[in-house]
């Protein structure tokens, strides 16, 4: 700042001129940074059809919004096959991994279009309440039961998971839960339901985490968990812990089984869910083409889901609830 | 940790990518919430009005806000069934700035009010006395006060590159298939790493994001230096 004296007249016109330009400055700024921010607004009219209307499908240029679990995302099944239909119908997936509880969530808030999770019970509840439409099963995999080689609690190579389950709990031996509402944690409570056994005490801890860090959780520890195959492989080479109980892929129980399913979001519900994207890619998804593409993935040099939407027989319990009958009272 | 750090783990363009997008999401959210918190600040440290002291003590609040419960309320707000949901604004990186101004906007309101406060009476009383206009005299105090604003500016924008939790919900953490990413950002994917349990890559990206908020505070601390060289 200039040192002050009293100001003359030219003094008083200069000043008054910078005056000016500092105002004219500030709102020349302002001006542009609305126009700026108009750019901003790319999230409005977005999904325009294609433009050039050569040979384009009419959904081209739209965006899909895929909620899934994490254990399904982190596989990185998705990005492989993916690139596969976007070509084809020259759109984008936004693929959002959010955890089964959440992912569901955001379907019933219409903030997704398609849905898929691998929580059969879960599913049934959301087709029952009218949020979804045209479920499909779509793979499958299993759920193994790692521990330390040491195994303290004797379960190696059990047949029955619930067993396994009550033969941990009796021997108090260390046991790592996901506790997150997930389609693992899901399938874990279940198990414990089923084995008609309540898991409580110092030797079981719910990490509320994701299954990777439970898995390192419980490979620091020597403990138990349940992990898909998936997670499991892809971490082996990290962690100590090996496959004690496994499902059904490796001629284990049933139960271990870990079916997924895939749902559209009821337009009848939401009416801007993107309703012919999604039924689009859920027949994308059930095609012969893609139901190969999936069996081909592998990882770490081993298949990770086996494909169940192509069928001879007839598979009608995929798009009910289970054990929905037309001749019951069901709704 | 080494091999990690050798063989860098990740895509070229994943990486840029998702740098890009933490700069866009927290550049912009922290340039609004600068273009709101100043005239706050000047407001508050100068005119007294009724509820003056609610508004201090809810950005004083607002400074130690959970992050987390910030992209909650956001997202009950842009979500399809929330007020703004026929913008279509989930999972989108205009929602991650709107939660990251509202996390940003107390620390740079807060500290550029005392900065702001502590410009001396004789200079506003001097601008004044030359003829300025109110808005002068806010420019003049401006001027006075920029190195404390400097300062709030770069704890709005700390406090915005570095959250994880907001971002996460309103953003969704995505990425196109060949991994260019669309509301990822360097916190995100460090939480899926980890989540992962792939510690070691998630300390390489947060290698990546310490490096980067270094050299923006080293761009600005130069910037304010070079000021005070022509002064």
């Amino acid at each position: 700042m200039s040192k002050q004296r009293f100001p003359t007249e030219d003094q008083n016109e200069s000043r008054s001129d910078t005056t000016v330009s500092r105002r004219s400055l500030l709102a020349a700024g302002a001006a542009a940074g609305i126009a700026g921010l108009a750019g901003c607004s790319g999230a409005l009219g977005s999904g325009q059809s294609g433009q050039d209307g050569q040979d384009q499908a009419g959904v081209a240029g739209e965006t899909l919004t895929l909620t899934t679990t994490t254990s399904t995302y982190d596989t990185g099944l998705l990005d492989a096959i993916h690139p596969s239909f976007e070509e084809m119908y020259g759109v984008t997936v936004d693929a959002v991994a959010q955890g089964t509880g959440a992912a569901l969530e955001s379907a019933r808030n219409g903030d997704s279009d398609v849905v898929m999770v691998h929580a059969r019970g879960l599913e049934d509840e959301f087709l029952r309440n009218g949020y979804g439409v045209n479920r499909r099963d779509l793979m499958f995999n299993d759920f193994v039961i790692v521990g330390p080689e040491s195994d303290p609690a004797g379960i190696q190579g059990m047949s029955s998971a619930t067993e396994t389950l009550t033969t941990i709990a009796e021997a108090q031996a260390p046991f790592v839960s996901r506790g997150d509402n997930s389609g693992t944690h899901t399938k874990e409570l279940n198990l414990w339901e089923a084995a008609g056994t309540e898991p409580g005490g110092d030797w079981y801890q719910e990490t509320g985490t994701g299954m990777g860090e439970a898995l390192n959780v419980a490979n620091q520890q020597g403990a138990y968990t349940l992990s898909d195959r998936g997670t499991f492989i892809s971490q082996r080479s990290e962690i100590d812990l090996t496959i004690l109980v496994q499902g059904p892929i490796e001629g284990g129980p049933e139960s271990l089984s870990n079916p997924y399913g895939i749902m559209a979001v009821n337009p009848g519900v939401h009416e801007n869910a993107n309703y012919d994207l999604s039924m689009a890619y859920i027949g994308w998804i059930t095609s012969p083409a893609a139901q190969d593409a999936i069996a081909d993935y592998q990882m770490n040099g081993e298949q990770l889901f086996f494909p169940r939407a192509v069928s001879e027989d007839p598979d009608f319990q995929q798009y009910v609830p289970e054990g929905w009958s037309g001749d019951s009272d069901d709704e | 940790m080494l091999p990690a750090l050798l063989e860098f783990p990740f895509r070229e363009g994943y990486v840029r990518s998702i740098i890009y997008v933490s700069l866009y999401v927290s550049g912009t959210a922290v340039i609004l919430s600068t273009l709101f918190s100043i005239p706050v600040a000047i407001v508050m440290g100068f005119a007294d009005f009724p509820g003056k002291q609610v508004v201090k003590a809810i950005i004083n609040t607002g400074m130690g806000f959970p992050s987390v419960v910030v992209g909650l309320i956001v997202l009950f707000v842009v979500s399809n069934q929330g007020p703004l949901g026929a913008l279509e604004l989930i999972f989108t990186k205009e929602a991650m700035i709107m939660s990251q101004f509202v996390l940003a906007t107390p620390p740079i309101t807060a500290i550029s009010l005392a900065a702001v406060s502590g410009v001396g009476d004789n200079v506003r009383d001097a601008a004044r006395a030359l003829g300025g206009t109110r808005l002068d005299v806010a420019l003049v105090v401006i001027k006075e006060a920029r190195y404390g604003i400097a300062t709030a500016v770069l704890a709005g924008f700390g406090r915005a590159i570095s959250e994880v939790g907001s971002v996460l919900i309103v953003g969704g953490n995505i990425t196109s298939a060949s991994g260019i990413s669309k509301t990822r950002t360097l916190t995100t994917a460090i939480q899926l790493e980890a989540r992962q349990g792939q510690y070691n890559t998630a300390l390489v990206l947060g290698v990546v994001l310490v490096a980067l908020v270094l050299a923006v505070n080293a761009v600005v601390v130069r910037f304010g230096d070079e000021g005070a060289m022509n002064r």
